[in-house]
C-alpha cells in the first residue's frame, strides 16, 4: 500500500510536510512502516482543496487534509480498511460524496486536444502516430468527402485561429477555396514570435504529423497540392523531427502523389525564418518565404485571394492545425460542445513567470484565470500575493485580480483590455513594478517593428521615451495622457497588427494600475522597489556596527565611515547596484 | 516500409500497432516488459533528458531488465523537468519528475524492480481524449 501526499507548493504551504511526517511515524508506531509506503509528491492541480492525500492502490481521495487526520487515515483505512468519510471530496453541484479519484476527472481542468499526443508517442515513429488514429481523418475525407463538404464541418466545428486574431479557420478555408487559380498554396505559421510561448514548438517537436495531416487536409478542402511550413530557424529540433516526419509520411505515401490511391496529391516544404517577430504577422511571414523583407503590407488583398507568389495561400498557426485532425474524427457537434458561446474547444497555454507550476497546459475555453493560476499553476510563488497576469505576450494587457474570474476565451480578453494572443501568460506578483513591465514590452515592440509604418516606428519610440522618463522619475503628469493619446493613435493607425496592439501593456497598466504611475510620476517613488532611480540606498545608523564590509564592496566607493563608526552612503556616487545590501549582515541597510 | 494504397491499408497499420505488434517483435515475454517514455522536447533535453534516457537504456540493460525506453514529446510539467512515464506490465503508468541520474537509479531499483513508488511522482492532472 502507498500513501500518496501532495508535496506541490500550495500544499506544502498548508502543512503537508507535517502531515507526511505524522503518516510516516503513526505508521511506524504499529509498526506497519515496511508494508505501507508515504510518497510525497508533485502538484495534483487540485490546490483549492488540498492538501491531498491520495491512498494506493484503492484511489481513495482525501482532501483537505491536517496533520491531525494523519492518525484516523493510518488507523481506519490503513489498519481496519475504511474510507475516512469525512475526508473525502464533495461533489459540490450534486453533494455527493466522490471517493475514488478515477470517478473525479472533473478536478482535472485541463483537457488534451491538440496536445494529446504529446507526450504520449514517439514523434520519431510515424506508426506510433497512425496508432493513434493517424492520417485516418485524412484518408476518410479524400476518399468519401467532397472539400465543401469537409470546409462546412470545419465551419460548423466553430475553430477559431490559435495564432491569435482568433478568425474562423473554416471561413478561411472557404475563402481560399472559392479563389480560382491554377497554384494555391498550405502555409503553417510556425513563427511563434510571442516571447515566453512554446506551445508551437512543443507541438512540432512532440506530434509533428499531426500538423503534417491537418496540412493535407486543408490542401485537399481549398484545392492545393503545396504545403510550406514556416519555421524559426531557433527551433532545430522541431525541424529535426519535421524532417524525420515528412521523409516518414513520404516513404509511407502518405503525403506526395495519389495519396491512399486517391487523385489527391500533396507535399510539404521547409521554409525557415531568422526569427522576426513581425514574420508572424501573415503578410510579412508570406514576404519573408518569398525571399523579400519580412514586411507587412495592406490587407486587402488577403492571402486568401493573392498571398505567396502572388497566389491564393491559406496560413494557419501549428496549435489550430494541431486541432483539425481530431475534429473530423469526432465530429464538430463534439469540438462545439467544449468552450464558450463564441470560441469553441480548448487553448494551449505556457504559464510563466512567478508561478509555482511553470508549465505547458491546454484548458477548454472559458476556463477562469483563477482556475488557470491557482489550481493548475500551482499558486503564486514563495507565497507572494498576486499582482497581474499578462496574456497574449508583448502586445497584450496586463490583467489584475478583478479579471481572475473572467472565463478566458477570445471576446473577453479582448473585452478586459488584453487579448488571447499564442497563449503566452506570464503572471507577476507584488515585487513587480507595471510601469517598467510596459516600458519593457515596449522595448521589445521597438526592436521588433519592421520600420515600414510611421505610427509602429516612430510611436512606440516615442511611447517607450516617455515611460523611460517615467521609470527614472523624470515624468510629468501630463506625460500619462499623451501615452494614453498616443497609444490610442498608434493602435488605430498602424499598418499590422504588431502596431496596433503593441501598445496593450500600456494602456491596460495605466487603467489597472493607475496609483503605480502617479506614485511615480507624482511622489517619485516606485512602490514595487524596482526602479532604480526612484530608489535609495541608505544606511540605518543604529543598526551599523561599522564592519566596512558595505564599503569594501561597493564598486564606485559610494561609502564612507570609520571602523566601528556608523557608514554613510552617498546618493551622488551611488549607482544602485545592491551589493552593499547584500553583504551586509546586520540589516543596516534598506531601499528608501 | 510498403506504401499505404488505401485507407483499408491504413486502417490495417493503425491495428496492427494497437494491438501491440511492435512490443511483441521486441521481446520475448511482452508480458513482462517494463515500458519508459522520457520527455524530450527542447525544455526536457535542456535539463538533462538525453543524459536520463542514455542512463536508463543502458542501466536497464546492464541490471538485466527488459524494457522499452522510448522518447517522446512535452508532457507539459516543465517546472519538473526531466520527466519520465513508467508503466510497468499489467499497471497504470507513473509519471516522475526531475529525473537525474541519481532519481533514474532509484526508480530503477525500487519502482522498476520492486514495484515501491519513490518520491517525486507527478499527479497526472490533464485528461486526453484518445
Amino acid at each position: 500500500m502507498h500513501l500518496l501526499v501532495c508535496g506541490g507548493t500550495g500544499c506544502r504551504a498548508s502543512e503537508s510536510a507535517g502531515i507526511e511526517a505524522k503518516l510516516k511515524s503513526e505508521l511506524e508506531k504499529r509498526s506497519l512502516d515496511q508494508s505501507v509506503q508515504v510518497i510525497s509528491t508533485g502538484c495534483f492541480g487540485f490546490c483549492e482543496k488540498g492538501p491531498i492525500v491520495k491512498v494506493m492502490p484503492d484511489n481513495t481521495f482525501y482532501t483537505q487534509v491536517t496533520p491531525a487526520d494523519a492518525e484516523t487515515i493510518v488507523a481506519e483505512h490503513v489498519v481496519k480498511g475504511r474510507r475516512v468519510e469525512s475526508l473525502i471530496y464533495t461533489d459540490p453541484s450534486s453533494k455527493e460524496k466522490v471517493e475514488e479519484s478515477a470517478k473525479m476527472g472533473f478536478y482535472k481542468k485541463q483537457l488534451r486536444i491538440a496536445l494529446r499526443n504529446c507526450g504520449f508517442i514517439n514523434p520519431e515513429n510515424v506508426d506510433e502516430y497512425i496508432a493513434r488514429d493517424g492520417y485516418l481523418a485524412l484518408g476518410n475525407i479524400i476518399t468519401g468527402m467532397k472539400p465543401q463538404e469537409a470546409i462546412e464541418i470545419m465551419k460548423e466545428s466553430g475553430l477559431r485561429g490559435r495564432g491569435g486574431a482568433g478568425f474562423p479557420t473554416g471561413l478561411k478555408w472557404d475563402l481560399t477555396a472559392r479563389t480560382e487559380a491554377d497554384q494555391k498554396y498550405v502555409v503553417c505559421n510556425a513563427d511563434e514570435g510571442d516571447p515566453g510561448a512554446f506551445m508551437d514548438r512543443s507541438i512540432l517537436e512532440g506530434d509533428p504529423h499531426s500538423v503534417l495531416e491537418a496540412m493535407a487536409i486543408c490542401g485537399y478542402c481549398i484545392g492545393s497540392d503545396k504545403g510550406l511550413i514556416y519555421i524559426r530557424a531557433e527551433y532545430p529540433l522541431a525541424i529535426e523531427r519535421l524532417k524525420i516526419a515528412l521523409s516518414q509520411a513520404r516513404e509511407y505515401g502518405l503525403l506526395g502523389n495519389n495519396i491512399m490511391g486517391t487523385e489527391f496529391s500533396f507535399d510539404i516544404e521547409l521554409r525557415y525564418g531568422a526569427g522576426a517577430f513581425v514574420c508572424g504577422e501573415e503578410t510579412a511571414l508570406i514576404h519573408s518565404m518569398e525571399g523579400l523583407r519580412g514586411e507587412p503590407t495592406l490587407k486587402p488583398p488577403f492571402p486568401s485571394e493573392s498571398g505567396y507568389n502572388g497566389k491564393p495561400t491559406n496560413v494557419n498557426n501549428v496549435e489550430t492545425l494541431a486541432n483539425i485532425p481530431v475534429i473530423y474524427l469526432k465530429g464538430a457537434k463534439w469540438f462545439s460542445s467544449i468552450g464558450t458561446e463564441k470560441s469553441k474547444g480548448t487553448k494551449v497555454f505556457a504559464l510563466a513567470g512567478k508561478i509555482n507550476n511553470v508549465g505547458l497546459i491546454e484548458v477548454p475555453m472559458g476556463t477562469t484565470l483563477r482556475e488557470v493560476i491557482f489550481e493548475i499553476g500551482g499558486g503564486i510563488k514563495d507565497g507572494k500575493k498576486f499582482k497581474s497576469v499578462q496574456t497574449g505576450g508583448p502586445s497584450g494587457g496586463c490583467l489584475t485580480e478583478k479579471h481572475l474570474d473572467t472565463p478566458i476565451d477570445f471576446d473577453n480578453l479582448i473585452a478586459a483590455g488584453s487579448m488571447m494572443g499564442s497563449g503566452g501568460m506570464i503572471v507577476m506578483d507584488e515585487d513587480d513594478c507595471m510601469v517598467s513591465m510596459a516600458r519593457y514590452y515596449l522595448e521589445f515592440t521597438v526592436e521588433e517593428s519592421c520600420g515600414k509604418c510611421a505610427p509602429c516606428r516612430i510611436g512606440n519610440k516615442r511611447l517607450h521615451e516617455l515611460l523611460d522618463h517615467i521609470c527614472k522619475g523624470n515624468g510629468k503628469l501630463e506625460d500619462l495622457d499623451r501615452l494614453v493619446n498616443m497609444s490610442n493613435v498608434i493602435k488605430d493607425t498602424s499598418l499590422c497588427g504588431l502596431g496596433q496592439s503593441s501598445p496593450n501593456p500600456v494602456l491596460s497598466t495605466i487603467n489597472n494600475f493607475k496609483d503605480e504611475y502617479d506614485a511615480h510620476v507624482t511622489d517619485k517613488k516606485c512602490p514595487a522597489g524596482q526602479c532604480r532611480d526612484l530608489m535609495e540606498y541608505f544606511i540605518i545608523e543604529e543598526n551599523c556596527v561599522g564592519c566596512t564590509a558595505c564599503a569594501r564592496v561597493c564598486p564606485v566607493a559610494a561609502i564612507t565611515g570609520e571602523r566601528k563608526e556608523p557608514h554613510l552612503i552617498n546618493p551622488a556616487i551611488c549607482i544602485k547596484c545592491g551589493a552593499c545590501m547584500e553583504k551586509c549582515k546586520f540589516d543596516a541597510i534598506i531601499i528608501q | 516500409m510498403e506504401k499505404v494504397k488505401s485507407l483499408a491499408d491504413l486502417k490495417k497499420i493503425s491495428e496492427s500497432f494497437k494491438k501491440g505488434i511492435d512490443l511483441r517483435e521486441k521481446s520475448s515475454h511482452p508480458d513482462d516488459i517494463v515500458q519508459v517514455k522520457v520527455a524530450m522536447a527542447t525544455c526536457g533535453i535542456a535539463s538533462g533528458a538525453k543524459e536520463t534516457m542514455e542512463y536508463l537504456s543502458s542501466e536497464l540493460e546492464k541490471r538485466g531488465i527488459e524494457a522499452i525506453v522510448t522518447q517522446t514529446g512535452c508532457m507539459g510539467y516543465c517546472y519538473a523537468e526531466p520527466t519520465i512515464e513508467v508503466t510497468l506490465p499489467g499497471q497504470n503508468p507513473v509519471v516522475y519528475g526531475e529525473v537525474d541520474i541519481r532519481k533514474a537509479d532509484e526508480i530503477i531499483e525500487k519502482y522498476i524492480k520492486t514495484g515501491e513508488l519513490v518520491n517525486g511522482i507527478i499527479p497526472q492532472n490533464y485528461e486526453t481524449i484518445d
